[in-house]
């Protein structure tokens, strides 16, 4: 990675069929937008269930959102929120060569998104106490229509963003640990900014999550 | 001439120049991990054709059953035998034979690149795919499914028995499997094209397996969160698709139909892509409209988004919704139609060879137009409600994927064959295997149409003694397609092992795949080809109309 010249030698990130590292970081970005516009039609069909089903039952999704934490919920969007300033922060941390700032913001956005399920599982546990769970096993009481619909929305929607969020730590690591071991520079950095592109989705995805589940009007 | 660079090493010394890709790298693991996308584009082919066998057997068994209107198979077993016949076809055959096939190991060629803009993630496809196929199988060993391949609820959520889990979680697989291939090869398009080579100068296949790749990064995962909800709905109930538990069932047929419906262009633009490659090198023409062509493949790609309800005209929907499905629907022939007159105006005067491929051109676009017309008389509502579910579906749509999107296929692998094998069959043994497959088809579909607007309704077993005339003829018609394709295998088996040594360029294509060495070797080409010509512009042409060429 000494030299800095497109042609002349092959820098030793540039893979083989590329003629540039431009042409390698465009098509790298390039094909992860596209991935994120497939993830944004993946959630879209549960995006649409609940829309249909909060058309058909209106009172259904009003009484039963009322068993949602709205300070976990809420808290839990600070931190998501939080966590993507952290890794726009390592991004940027990887474009000036700040191998240490870069390593301190990864490890912070983790540990966010840690936060975010250890809160989680205290959510999905106090659900499970009281029997509020989806479709046939639902057993609650004190909701008046369908509530078993809306908590088979609000598991699968919820389950799947953080089945997104675990992904998201796995390859946040990977990043880690290439990080360390000095990948990236002011000359390569993008699967940094991959990763960060697809760690602000899954925090957009929450953000559209946290109002139409917790704050049903 | 176009390609200065690469026509010096590899016409002069084709011997002694690289190994080609073939020779590159002995054993089964240097096939199964290889990044090298001609490779991986040939496993395709034969995992593609293998599904296509097995299909095909399913369709034999179909048909054999039909020809008495009683019957000899359990009810259970039949409807077992069309579901799995559907499914293979549509989910690991038809989706990924050419794109993934044929599409994977041109597509780079005719860019003049090296490889695809990401080679691990499309061998990464090609494993996820054997793993997707993998659990179809599984489910085939323990019970098979009997819900056909729309696995319409709330019969397959709560009714059907067998392995519907496994096989969903084979398709919801197998669909990542063509969302990789589809981002590969937008990114490849866009970012690797060669120097000189406009989006104009594009060959009109790419443009297809562009709009094609739009269908499957943007259609696909709604079929991936669909057939999610349907294994949760199955195995822990939680009642979104349940009516029982005040779910709604409707809901899943529009999901199903938003992905399944596109992908039926996702089946056939391809096909279309190939057919554009295919009248024009062998009819020594430049192709007619050209811009039209390429539009008319994003129309489509577009359009076909918003025409799904057009499954469901009798399925509870708004009135409102259904016109404005019909009307939509009808507005998609206008692009087919543009397509298929270009087509032709593209043979008009020019110099016709009686190749193989051409002889697919004729028989795709032949069954395609009956295919593409009949599907005007489903759009239109009030038809729709008197053929809804009758054969007269079957035959339509079997007149498009096996009428087209097979044909090309077919077509396009006997086009680019000697340039992936570096062998030439028999021409006429392949114009005959041309002439059985339209021959075999059309009586065997033909026949389907006539019962479908009889009344007989599809994915039954036994039928009214008054229907088997017909039956009888779609079964000896399916025997005769069933003779063509076992002799298309056995003479593309023989020209590997006895088949002439391919020429370097046998049709006299400019498109860029010609450039190369026959079979190409492992970068493809020697240096950075520059375009400096329209894909279609060949020699002669410009001979005889000079003044045309430059106005």
């Amino acid at each position: 990675m000494s030299t800095t010249a497109e042609h002349a030698e092959h820098p030793k990130f540039l893979a083989h069929h590329f003629y540039t590292p431009g042409q390698q970081a465009d098509s790298a970005k390039l094909g992860m937008w596209l991935f994120l516009g497939q993830e944004l039609l993946f959630f879209s069909g549960l995006f649409l269930a609940y829309a249909t089903y909060r058309f058909f039952y209106p009172d259904t999704f009003l009484e039963a959102h009322h068993h949602l934490s709205v300070p976990m919920g809420g808290f839990n969007t600070v931190v998501l929120i939080t966590s993507s300033l952290t890794m726009a922060l390592a991004v940027r941390a990887a474009q000036t060569s700040n191998q240490k700032k870069l390593i301190w913001n990864l490890v912070a956005t983790i540990a966010f998104a840690c936060v975010f399920l250890v809160v989680k599982y205290f959510e999905y546990s106090a659900k499970f106490h009281h029997g509020f769970l989806p479709g046939k096993f639902y057993t609650g009481h004190g909701i008046e229509g369908l509530p078993h619909l809306f908590f088979g929305i609000y598991f699968v929607m919820t389950g799947l963003h953080g089945l997104h969020v675990i992904a998201g730590i796995g390859v946040l690591i990977w990043i880690l640990m290439r990080s360390k071991r000095g990948d990236f520079s002011a000359e390569y950095f993008t699967p940094v900014e991959n990763v960060g592109l697809y760690w602000h989705l899954v925090d957009l995805i929450w953000i559209f999550l946290f109002p139409l589940l917790y704050l049903v009007k | 001439m176009s390609t200065e660079v690469i026509t010096d090493s590899t016409v002069d010394a084709p011997g002694h120049a690289e190994e080609n890709y073939l020779q590159s790298g002995k054993g089964v693991l240097s096939w199964l991990f290889t990044l090298d996308h001609k490779r991986i584009g040939l496993m395709y082919l034969v995992s593609v054709l293998s599904f296509f066998l097995v299909g095909g057997l399913l369709a034999m068994v179909i048909r054999i059953e039909l020809l008495t209107p009683e019957g000899n198979l359990a009810p259970e077993v039949y409807n077992r035998i069309f579901t799995l016949h559907g499914a293979a076809m549509i989910f690991v055959f038809l989706v990924p034979a050419i794109p993934a096939s044929l599409g994977n190991f041109i597509l780079p060629l005719m860019l003049g690149a090296k490889d695809v803009a990401f080679p691990r993630l499309n061998l990464l496809s090609f494993h996820i795919y054997l793993f997707g196929a993998l659990f179809l199988v599984y489910a085939i060993l323990t019970g098979g499914i009997d819900t056909g391949w729309t696995f319409y609820t709330p019969y397959s959520s709560s009714f059907a028995s067998g392995s519907v889990i496994a096989a969903l979680f084979g398709v919801f697989i197998l669909g990542f499997s063509s969302i990789l291939t589809g981002l590969n090869f937008i990114v490849t398009i866009h970012k690797m094209r060669a120097p000189g080579q406009t989006w104009y100068q594009m060959p009109l296949f790419l443009w297809a397996i562009y709009a094609t790749s739009l269908i499957q990064v943007l259609a696909t995962p709604v079929i991936a969160i669909t057939v999610f909800l349907l294994m949760i709905e199955r195995s822990l109930g939680i009642g979104i698709f349940d009516p029982a538990m005040g779910g709604d069932p409707v809901l899943f047929q529009h999901f199903f139909w938003f992905y399944s419906h596109p992908v039926v262009y996702l089946m056939v633009l391809p096909g279309f892509g190939v057919i554009s490659e295919l009248v024009a090198v062998h009819s020594r023409k430049n192709i007619f409209g050209y811009k039209a062509i390429a539009f008319s493949s994003v129309a489509i790609s577009g359009i076909g988004f918003l025409i799904w309800g057009h499954h469901m005209f009798v399925s509870g929907q708004s009135e409102f919704a259904g016109i404005l499905f019909s009307f939509l629907t009808f507005a998609v022939a206008i692009p087919t139609a543009i397509k298929v007159f270009s087509w032709v105006a593209t043979m008009y005067k020019g110099s016709i060879a009686y190749t193989t491929p051409m002889c697919y051109v004729f028989t795709f676009l032949f069954l395609f137009a009956i295919g593409g017309l009949t599907g005007l008389f489903l759009a239109t509502i009030a038809v729709d409600v008197h053929l809804h579910d009758t054969y007269f579906v079957v035959a339509h749509f079997h007149y498009v994927m096996v009428g087209g999107t097979l044909t090309a296929f077919l077509g396009g692998l006997h086009h680019w064959w000697p340039k992936m094998t570096g062998k030439m069959y028999n021409n006429k043994l392949g114009n005959l295997g041309a002439f059985l497959v339209f021959l075999g088809f059309n009586v065997t579909f033909m026949a389907q149409f006539v019962l479908g607007t009889r009344g007989m309704p599809r994915r039954y077993h036994t039928y009214l003694p008054e229907f088997q005339f017909w039956h009888v003829i779609s079964t000896i018609g399916s025997f005769i397609l069933a003779i063509a394709f076992f002799l298309i295998l056995g003479y593309l088996m023989h020209s590997i092992f006895r088949g002439k040594k391919a020429p370097h360029n046998p049709w006299g294509g400019v498109s860029l795949e010609w450039e190369t060495a026959t079979p190409p070797i492992t970068h493809n080409f020697h240096g950075q080809p520059i375009v400096t010509r329209g894909p279609y512009e060949f020699p002669e042409i410009e001979d005889v109309e000079p003044a045309k060429a430059h106005a």
